[in-house]
Order: structure tokens, then sequence, then C-alpha cells
């Protein structure tokens, strides 16, 4: 027997797959990622990090366990790969679809939120608080502090407590605090920024839940580490389904959460190519009088910069200043993207992809109509990515469904009803046509 | 030793008077007559915000304030204009965020921003968002143009951290009295006390910050030990009063002149309470 036979199948793979653990000891990815916070945030940010080697990586206390057996009993995990018959036709590729629309909650965002809130009860803390910009992760917090018995407060944008009611009653109905943040535009990022003020006040007995692979280390390898079990089941998934590896990975990309966790397992498999798709928004362009990129396409269209922690690819005005972001998806609405999503693009790992508005909306309308999933509308960007550059793909496409898309029922039908999108249901009667 | 002999001079004689406003806030000009009132109030260093779009170790008190400057159109060249049109005798302390000195470089870094600062008067920098583990090129930018750089110590910073830190440090160390963002608070924290004790064996004026707004703190905490008082949120407070009253300029400008004769005779009634000098009848 020889020296290597007698390593764990584990271990193996794991002294084979570096890629996987980048950033994980300085929590920089190359030139980007970092710790750039306020000083009376750094003891939280070092006591974090302490944790996360400890639980996530040491599984002390039995952590990693509990978080498994919490995500399976109370997430509903594993979630399935499934094939998509119609699409797989209609491309002439095999298309299957990684189904965390089925996690519980509607969205992968759970596997972050469970798995942050669970380590604040290990580290003792006694608090969560969270932003949210559309509500998705705020949800998921609330789920899982109610879930945890933790008291939770979420800071939303006033715009976006308006624009997401049914997200802030959910949230309120699991027992969570809800914090309107008027300053600024009153938008995802302002309430980044109030959260990370709450935190600097109490950061002795309160844990902040990030809500992507965004913020200063150790948050985006964290979170990376948390929403891995995506591809960690996917990857196990297509090679029992399909006797292989895919050859093509999509997954959406916002502040990049799902992103990572769809692409975590398969960075070192060089022959798999990874397409992360961006909000392209109504256009590329950018204004810089008034600030505004209508788009979120900060992988695809942004430059070198650092926000809310770390050096990353921001949108921004070329004084510096952050612009206000735009796209038809309110969760993929970030001037910045995870710091390891920015470098994986430099590194030409990752190919970064746009897809505007109205290609997501026809998306959002083709997998509703013949897969019979309807989509959120974040997740119908790697379907509208899908429909264009199919030709490119190889043969075997895994596509990365991030959540479902009640939540935005209402927005869907206003988008296509001021659109003329060529396989959209006629929907006049509910809408201006009665 | 700081870089910059204004700096030096600022703190050689007796307690520092360092007031901080954003500037362009509500509009430049105004924002000039602003500063200058400062100056005439006895400030020593006047610390100018540049504002950044994500101030996220602000309160909200200066944060408007940024959002009404960069509605008004401030950008980082006509701050540094403004900063050279100036007449005051204060030396100049540049506040900003990390992201708009590294954009000003294009690619090149943080030195080109540091270069057109020493230009336009400017004599040390302070980088809420920016720790001493991320600090080398800005650090070697300043030592080359004469700048100091100011780092913020929070009650909570203590061992390797601390040491680092006073490793990069020049001009005045800036101690935060409290946990949390900026504003104007009623109470003097007893965490500035401790921070002044774990910051007694370093050679480099400490100035505190955070929550000072009437003469009277500013007394107990330069009596306390504190080289100087920072006071930031209660004069951007009395801006605000300005723009939401609609008062003229130069009744804002009288009343921060005011409030720094206060603040500033605060601080040296507390100096010589400490000192234990005597005032001659």
């Amino acid at each position: 027997m020889s020296e290597t036979d007698t390593r764990t199948t584990e271990e193996t793979e794991t002294a084979r797959r570096p890629g996987r653990e980048r950033g994980r000891e300085d929590g920089k990815f190359g030139r980007y990622g970092g710790q750039y916070v306020p000083e009376a945030l750094m003891p939280a940010i070092e006591e974090l990090t302490d944790a996360y080697e400890r639980y996530v990586l040491d599984n002390e206390d039995g952590f990693m366990d509990e978080f498994r057996e919490r995500l399976a009993d109370f997430g509903g995990r594993p979630t399935p790969l499934q094939r998509a018959d119609r699409l797989s036709e209609r491309y002439d590729t095999e298309v299957y679809l990684k189904r965390e629309d089925l996690l519980h909650g509607g969205a992968h965002k759970l596997n972050n939120a469970l798995g942050q809130v669970l380590l604040a009860k290990y580290m003792g803390k006694e608090r969560i608080i969270a932003e949210t910009g559309a509500g998705q992760h705020g949800t998921a917090t609330a789920m899982a502090a109610a879930h945890l018995d933790m008291p939770c407060t979420i800071y939303m944008g006033e715009r976006d407590i308006n624009r997401q009611r049914p997200n802030v009653f959910r949230m309120k109905l699991n027992g969570s605090e809800v914090k309107p943040v008027t300053t600024g535009r009153g938008t995802l990022k302002e309430a980044i920024s109030e959260t990370m003020r709450d935190w600097a006040e109490t950061v002795e007995d309160t844990h902040y839940v990030i809500g992507s692979i965004v913020g200063p280390h150790p948050f985006p390898v964290m979170v990376r580490d948390f929403q891995a079990v995506i591809s960690e089941e996917a990857r196990e998934q297509a090679r029992e389904k399909t006797g292989g590896l895919p050859t093509d990975v999509v997954a959406c990309a916002g502040g990049g959460s799902n992103t990572m966790g769809t692409f975590a397992h398969f960075v070192d498999d060089e022959d798999v190519a990874l397409h992360a798709v961006e909000a392209g928004g109504s256009t590329l362009e950018v204004d810089e009088e008034a600030g505004v990129a209508p788009n979120s396409a900060s992988l695809f269209a942004g430059e070198e910069g650092v926000l809310h922690g770390a050096r990353t690819k921001l949108l921004q005005d070329s004084d510096g200043q952050i612009m206000e972001s735009h796209s038809v998806s309110s969760g993929l609405d970030y001037a910045g993207v995870g710091p390891e999503l920015a470098y994986l693009v430099d590194e030409g790992r990752v190919d970064p992809v746009a897809v505007d508005d109205d290609a997501a909306l026809e998306g959002f309308h083709r997998l509703s109509n013949t897969e019979g999933i309807i989509p959120a509308l974040e997740t119908a960007h790697a379907f509208g990515y899908l429909e264009e550059h199919h030709e490119d793909l190889g043969e075997r496409v895994v596509v990365n469904v991030s959540g479902r898309g009640d939540k935005d029922l209402d927005a869907a039908i206003e988008e296509t009803d001021q659109r003329d999108v060529a396989n959209a249901p006629d929907m006049s009667m509910f809408t201006g046509g009665m | 030793m700081a870089n910059s002999d204004a700096l030096d001079a600022a703190f050689a004689d007796g307690p520092a008077y360092v007031p901080y406003l954003v500037v362009g806030d509500p509009d430049y000009e105004s924002s000039k007559a602003y500063v200058e009132a400062l100056d005439r109030g006895g400030a020593d260093v006047i610390e100018l915000g540049l504002p950044f779009s994500e101030p996220i170790a602000e309160g909200s008190t200066i944060q408007e304030a940024l959002v009404r400057s960069l509605d008004a159109g401030m950008t980082p060249d006509r701050f540094f204009a403004f900063a050279e049109e100036l007449e005051v005798d204060a030396a100049l302390v540049c506040m900003t965020y990390y992201n708009l000195i590294y954009q000003y470089g294009k690619g090149e870094g943080p030195r080109p921003f540091v270069e057109r600062a020493a230009a336009a008067g400017i004599q040390g920098l302070v980088v809420p968002d920016l720790p001493a583990e991320e600090a080398d090129p800005l650090r070697e930018a300043c030592d080359e143009f004469g700048l100091d750089l100011v780092f913020i110590v929070a009650p909570t910073t203590r061992g390797d951290r601390l040491d680092r830190m006073m490793a990069n440090v020049s001009g005045y160390v800036y101690v935060q009295a409290r946990l949390g963002t900026t504003g104007a608070r009623d109470d003097v924290s007893d965490q500035t006390t401790a921070s002044l004790d774990r910051l007694s064996g370093y050679d480099v004026p400490k100035a505190v910050g955070f929550g000072i707004s009437t003469g009277d703190h500013a007394e107990r905490i330069v009596a306390g030990g504190a080289d100087g008082i920072i006071v930031g949120s209660a004069l951007v407070d009395v801006v605000a009063e300005g723009v939401a009253a609609d008062l003229s300029t130069a009744e804002v400008a009288d009343r921060l002149e005011a409030l720094s004769r206060e603040l500033k005779g605060g601080a040296e009634r507390g100096h010589r309470s400490r000192t234990g000098t005597v005032e001659s009848a």
C-alpha cells in the first residue's frame, strides 16, 4: 500500500484543491480583499476571525456538524440537481438546475444566515444585526435568528422598505425589528454603512451577519465557506447523475454569495468554465454627472477601489465616489462585488458577463412557462445568459436557480407591462388594461 | 516628532484645539467663512473633511453634512483649491476615506493625492477606514512630501495593534473617546481616561475626539491628560442649524467662532488645573 492510500479521501481532496480555500489565511485574493475598517471595529473583526478559524475551519465543539444538521432539518438540504428537459431540448445541450429555490425561505441566502447566526451563538453573542437590500438576506437572517432564539435587528433602506413590503412583514413575523435607513439614498449600500455603525457601538455583545461575500476579512471567506455547500452538492450530484463534471457552471452575480457558493468546489476543476452573470440593467453606460450607473455590473464594468472594508471592483465615478447602481432585480443592485470574484475574473478563471433587464425578463418568463419554475429576477439573469450564449457553452451546463420568484411577482408584472416581452403571457387584465 | 513643523508647533504650546468641519457644507463660499471663523476662535489645527459617499465611521450629523457638500458639488480638486484659498493660521489636516485617496492616483496609488495635498498646504491626513496594516504606501508618500499620518486609537485598541499603529503615527494620535461613530454626546466617557493611560508611554501628542461639545467637556478631557481636543459634530450641528433656520453666513460664522472660544477656553482651563498654573491676578 502506498503512503497516499492511507490518507482519507477527504484529506487527498483538500490537499489538491487549494483554490477552494483561497484567502482563508489572510483575507487577500491577489490585490483584492483586506480589512479597510474603522479602528473601533478591528477587535470585533479579530474576534470573528478567531471564531471562524476555530469553529468553521477546525469544527471545534462540533460546530460544522451542528450547522450541517440544521441545514438539513431546518433548511431542507440537500437541494436537488434537476435535469431541465425542455431547456435541454431547446439548446441542444444538457441543462441541469441546482434548485436552491427549494431551500427554506426560497433562496440560497439561508445557508449563510444560518451559519453566521449559529456562529454568533457559539461565540456567546447575544444580539444579531444585519443589512438587507431587497429583503432576501433580511428574511433569511430573521428566520435563522428566530430558529436559534436570538434577538435580531435588520437595517433596510427606506426606499427598499417601500418597494419590498412583503419581506418587511416576513421579518417582523419572525420577530425581528426592522429599522428604516433614511440617510443618503436609502438603499442597500446605505443599509450596510448603517449596520456597520451600529456594530461599531455594540461590538461586545453583537454579531453582524453580512449578506454576501463582501466586507472585511473574514466575511468574504466565511460566507463563501457557508455557501460552498451548493457546489459541494452540485459537483457530487453531477458525477452521480451524468457520470462526470459539467462543462459549464452558470450563476447570477450581485455581491456574489450564490455565485461563489456555486463555483467554490469547481474552481480547481480547470476544464469547468465558470460564468458569472451580472445585471446589465438598462445600459452599461454610466452617468458621471448624476452619479448613476444604470446597471450593477461591477465585475464587467467596475474599477478597483475600496468599499465597505475590502479592496475590490466597484462602480464609481472618476473621483472615487460610489455610484448608485440599478437593476430590474433589487437583489443584484449593489455597486461592489466580492473580492474573490474580482480576483478570479482578473485571473481569467471566471468569465464575467452582463445581461440586461430585457433579457432577464425573457429568462424569467422562459423558465416559468417551459419548466414550471418561477425564478427570482436575480436568477432570471442566468437564464437570459443561457438564451443568448448557449452556442458558446459545452455539452453539460449547470445553472444555479438561486431563488424562487414569488417575491418578485409584482415587479415582474409591472416590468413586463412596460416592455414588449415576446414570451410573456397577456397580463393586461391585471395591470392597466382593465 | 512630526513630519510637519506646523503640527509640531500646534501642540508645543499648551493644549491644542482641533476643530473639524466638512468642506463645502453647505456650499463652497459659506464653508470658507466657517473655517476661517474656527481659526479666529483659536483653532490650532483644523481638520477639513473631504466628503466620501459611504462614510462608515461617521454618525448621522456628519454624514448629513457630507451629503450636503456632495450635493453642492464638492470634489477632491475643489477641496484642494479651497485649502489653497483659505486664510488661516492653524495647521490643516485632511480627513477622508481611502477610496478617494486611491482613485486620485489613477492607478498610481496614493502618492499623487499626497503630492497635491502638500502643494495645497495640507500638513496631515486622517483616514478612518485605513488600518495600519494597509497603510504602507500612504505612509511612504506622506514621508516623501512631509505630511503627517494621524491614526485613530479606539477604546478597544491595545497590544500588538496599538504598537503597530504607534510605530506608524506621526503629528498626533486621535484618541477616540468612546466606541461607536462620531456624534456629540453629553457624557465624557471613562474610556477616555483608560485610553490616555494606555498611551502614556508613547511620545506623540494625544488629541481626544468623539462627543466633545462644550467648554466643560474640553476642560475635563484636558485636565484628564489630553494634549488636545478634537471637536466635529458639535460644530457641524451649528452649520446644520444654520441651514435649517436659514441663517446668514455671517451669523453662523459668529456662532462657530463663539463656540470655538468656549471650547478653547475650556481646554486652557483644563491645562491650568492639570499643570497647577495659578492665574495671575
